[in-house]
């Protein structure tokens, strides 16, 4: 049994553009342990997604990556060739993403967009495969799977097709399973239920998960660990229910603090929201990239390295004043 | 599928009705058919002769299911010029036509494809560059001068192949490169331009994340979907080179459809204008119908629709 399925120390991903080099990850560490779903919360731009996607090998061309440690099921990233990076896809690291509607290709049957990778990567025959395709339908909540092999994804609908993506990405019975906000284009019946799938899957299959959401309800129904993402950081990391109960970093106390709680916030009341804009990526950057929004930043916020701490039971936290009451 | 099949070939069908409609029309359109063949110093008599003898002086609706009546049993009328039947006159040019038009055009696709999905995978790079420079160049040269040029130099200068006709099949090597150099341009630009809509997709994200290797990502995800917009305009294309190009055929001495169109409108030998456009025409209907089956084939969202 490998101790971690997934090992990134020092992640840093930088992406030339026409006002020069956008530093999108700067410098992050993420273990995953086997059977464990870690969650990666952060907005629009915090540089989670290009995370998922340097652990795919899917990073476009012009990206620069550079880690310290980089292993995946025990296996180095770094010294793959691409052709061996495709190969660990689909078996060691499987993906659903955010969109279902547009992540199935239009001109090609369920059944043969679910069985083409393991026919690849295992050898198996078509019919095994299906038959392994059916048993997934099957679990995922696909009715009458056996007949929805030969139908286009046009036939189905937004949830039924991030159900079939899920079965799809669990056809080569992946280590690790990184799903990329897989319930933001959905209803929010739908959300739950697809929620309820994964949350169910990684218990029944001790799937590994990396969920990337900046939907904070979805970190609470799955994760059983948390890292909080800002500017291309982890602000903060620890498991999920000391993070909600005992928020370290100015900017995690933000984001729970503007989660409206039934019976508890006062309606029509203004929710308290956090302050300016997230700083721009390009260009060096010193000390604290929140320090600019926080209530409690001082000069020395702007020093490197910003201290770390890690207050015991697998916590950390990356903030001068962490801990700190807000004022 | 039957159903979407059965449509546009009811859809084909009152296209054909129209287009004959049209192309008798014209016999009209350009004035008296009697007079013209009469000829200058014609005589009023003359005129009225003729006018009984083709049978002008019948109602239009008459002539007109005369002809078509005649046309579906295979007999376009006779040629007022030669005077034997037109059938024969199309049929002795029209095989020069089709094996330039096809050659042609599946050299431009061979090329037009392959290079305009190389140039996708990697926009700007320099696969990319040179193509551009073969649409911009086979856009901007005019096809006469071209066709003269490689006569110049490789009929006169260096002899490898004959200036003019199509008596041996290296007489088809100059034209076909001219022909197919002027259609590969479009041809490639939407390979090109679908090819890298398509890459961009979450499905081709999903397709590499799936592990297969990036060939299989490339033919079996990406040009089934790029190629859609591709199979129109490869109706329209095949088309127009079937249909003969009268600068090309004279400038190469081929006796072809496109020269035969011309000197029959010099000629005014009107029986054969209309079965030449008539029979385009029609060919025109069945490409795009064929195209349109095509991607109904390749897509499987096209047959609900429509």
């Amino acid at each position: 049994m490998i101790e971690t399925v997934l090992n990134i120390q020092n992640l840093r991903v930088s992406l030339p553009t026409d006002r020069g080099v956008l530093h999108a990850v700067r410098g992050i560490d993420l273990e995953i342990k086997p059977g464990q779903a870690l969650c990666l919360v952060g907005e629009s731009g915090c540089g989670k997604s290009l995370t998922a996607m340097s652990i795919m090998g899917l990073l476009p061309r012009y990206a620069k990556v550079t880690t310290d440690k980089f292993d995946l099921v025990g296996q180095d990233l770094t010294q793959k060739t691409q052709a061996k990076l495709a190969k660990m896809r689909g078996r060691d690291v499987a993906m659903i993403f955010q969109d279902p509607t547009s992540a199935l290709n239009p001109t090609l049957t369920i059944g043969r967009q679910l069985t083409e990778g393991v026919m690849r990567s295992e050898g198996i025959s078509r019919k095994e495969a299906e038959a392994r395709a059916i048993e997934l339908l099957e679990r995922v909540g696909i009715s009458n799977p056996a007949a929805r092999l030969t139908q286009y994804p046009h036939g189905f609908s937004g949830g039924q097709r991030q159900r079939i993506m899920i079965a799809s990405a669990l056809m080569g019975q992946p280590r690790l399973l990184i799903a990329d906000e897989p319930t933001t284009a959905l209803d929010v019946t739908i959300q739950a239920q697809i929620l309820q799938l994964l949350g169910e899957l990684q218990s029944d299959l001790g799937l590994s998960m990396l969920l990337i959401t900046h939907d904070l309800g979805v970190v609470a129904a799955i994760a059983n660990e948390v890292a909080v993402m800002y500017a291309g950081r982890v602000a903060e990391r620890g498991p999920a229910k000391d993070l909600f109960a005992d928020p370290l970093h100015p900017y995690t106390r933000g984001l729970l603090a503007a989660i409206p709680v039934p019976g508890m916030t006062p309606r029509g009341s203004e929710l308290p929201a956090i302050p300016g804009r997230v700083p721009g990526l390009i260009g060096p950057m010193a000390g604290c990239a929140f320090r600019d929004r926080c209530a409690l930043s001082s000069p020395e916020c702007g020093h490197d390295p910003v201290p770390q701490f890690k207050p015991g039971n697998n916590r950390f936290v990356e903030c001068l004043r962490a801990g700190e009451a807000a004022p | 599928m039957i159903s979407f099949i059965s449509k546009r070939l009811c859809v084909a069908f009152c296209v054909c009705l129209t287009v004959s409609g049209l192309s008798f029309a014209l016999m009209f359109l350009t004035g008296d058919p009697a007079i013209a063949i009469a000829g200058s110093g014609g005589r009023a008599e003359d005129a009225e002769a003729i006018r009984i003898a083709y049978g002008f002086d019948r109602p239009v609706t008459v002539q007109y299911l005369d002809w078509i009546g005649s046309a579906l049993t295979g007999d376009l009328g006779q040629s007022i010029y030669f005077n034997v039947p037109v059938t024969e006159i199309i049929g002795n040019r029209v095989g020069v036509t089709l094996t330039l038009g096809f050659i042609s055009f599946i050299v431009a696709l061979a090329i037009a494809v392959p290079l305009g999905v190389a140039a996708a995978l990697r926009p700007n790079g320099w696969i990319d560059r040179i193509a551009l420079i073969i649409a911009v160049s086979g856009q901007a040269i005019p096809s006469f001068w071209l066709g003269l040029m490689s006569i110049v130099v490789f009929g006169v200068w260096y002899g490898l192949v004959p200036i003019s006709g199509a008596a041996t099949w290296q007489g088809y090597i100059l034209p076909v490169v001219v022909l197919s150099y002027y259609a590969i341009p479009e041809l490639m630009r939407i390979t090109r331009s679908g090819m890298i809509d398509v890459l961009s997709t979450d499905y081709i994200r999903a397709a590499k994340a799936k592990g297969l290797p990036m060939h299989l990502v490339i033919s079996r995800h990406a040009l089934r979907n790029a190629v859609l917009p591709l199979v129109s305009l490869a109706a329209v294309q095949l088309g127009q080179l079937l249909s003969g190009s009268i600068v090309i055929e004279s400038v190469f001495a081929l006796n072809g459809l496109g020269r035969l169109a011309w000197e029959s409108l010099l000629r005014s030998d009107l029986p054969v204008v209309q079965a030449i456009i008539l029979i385009l025409s029609l060919l025109y209907v069945l490409l795009t119908t064929l195209a349109d089956i095509l991607n109904a084939i390749l897509d499987p969202r096209l047959r609900g629709a429509s």
